[in-house]
């Protein structure tokens, strides 16, 4: 927990002294893919409290959600469908449940 | 609280990612926020820095021509002399008046009336005469003569820059006027001549006369100007 917590934090450091700067035009999709990633990180917590932590499984969905999500929604932007409010709502619904079966287990435990 | 055995690292390096992503996300949404009122500021200043060379480069025009005062100099007085060459100024100095009127002499019977009545070739010859004198500048009643002007009979009148008048003529020219009289009224010259048919000539001297200026347009149709005289 405390090498999770202190990865986010020199992520977030790196982030915001790092001179990457998102162009406008993908702003979007890297958006989605933030979503999708959070949706990631809250999954394997869930997992690792549930006891059923795979690190291939979490690995690979966090990099493959983000990544299909900012294709998804890049697809869906060429075509004319709307596909990033799909993607919002779908990661969206799931972080929450994710964040509600936390909780639940959090709660039960103690 | 819970702990996750296994894949500590990776959940760091996620977590690692996942911060790093929102940092990002959050600085570049900022900027996106920021970026309309500064693109007006952007512009805003370009223009003012372009504003600003521009008046730079025209002050430095005015310090260059203020500077080179000889230069402009000589160009007004190239323009002032080809102005009075041309013809579009009014001209003033020195020279004579010519009046020339029809012979008063009644024309005798079976003679030809023409000889009596001014024509064109007489004032072009008086003209001519004039110009072979030194004349500088030349009116007919009032109108200049340019080097494109015809001096024509028109009937009784007489067609000056297509301006018809009659008689009397009034000739001036200025240039110097005992050299222009004694041109005219040289021995066997314009004004010995035309006394024969009686046509009355009368050349009065004056010290400042003036010349009006050509008030019609000058239009240059067919001819062009080149730099470089062609090899026949």
């Amino acid at each position: 927990m405390i090498l999770a917590i202190g990865g986010f934090a020199v992520g977030i450091l790196l982030g915001l002294f790092c001179p990457v700067s998102i162009p406008v035009a993908y702003a979007k999709l890297f958006s989605v893919a933030l979503l999708a990633s959070l949706d990631s990180s809250f999954g394997g917590i869930r997992a690792g409290i549930e006891d059923k932590f795979d690190n291939a499984i979490f690995i690979s969905g966090f990099f493959t959600n983000a990544l299909l999500a900012a294709f998804l929604v890049y697809v869906g932007d060429r075509l004319g469908i709307d596909l990033y409010y799909v993607a919002l709502l779908a990661f969206g619904l799931r972080i929450f449940q994710n964040l509600a079966i936390i909780r639940w287990n959090l709660l039960k435990k103690h | 609280m819970f702990s996750i055995k296994q894949g500590r690292a990776s959940i760091a390096l996620v977590c690692m990612v996942l911060g790093f992503m929102l940092a990002v996300q959050f600085r570049s949404t900022q900027d996106m926020k920021a970026s309309l009122p500064y693109q007006r500021v952007e512009e805003l200043s370009a223009r003012l820095l372009q504003t600003e060379k521009q008046r730079n480069a025209l002050q430095e025009e005015v310090e260059t021509l203020k500077n080179s005062d000889e230069h402009s100099l000589k160009a007004v007085q190239a323009v002032q002399e080809l102005r009075m060459r041309s013809g579009v100024t009014i001209l003033e100095g020195p020279g004579v008046i010519v009046s020339i009127d029809d012979s008063k002499i009644a024309s005798k019977a079976g003679e030809n009336q023409n000889l009596y009545i001014i024509h064109d070739d007489d004032l072009l010859r008086v003209i001519n005469e004039l110009r072979a004198a030194g004349t500088e500048a030349l009116s007919i009643n009032g109108q200049r003569i340019l080097a494109t002007s015809e001096i024509r009979c028109a009937g009784p009148t007489l067609s000056v820059n297509n301006v018809r008048s009659a008689p009397p003529y009034e000739i001036r020219a200025i240039g110097d006027p005992q050299t222009l009289e004694n041109a005219l009224r040289m021995r066997g010259g314009v004004a010995e001549t035309l006394k024969v048919w009686g046509i009355q000539l009368d050349i009065k001297a004056s010290d400042n006369l003036q010349i009006p200026a050509y008030k019609g347009p000058v239009q240059f149709k067919y001819a062009r100007t080149v730099d470089q005289e062609a090899t026949p």
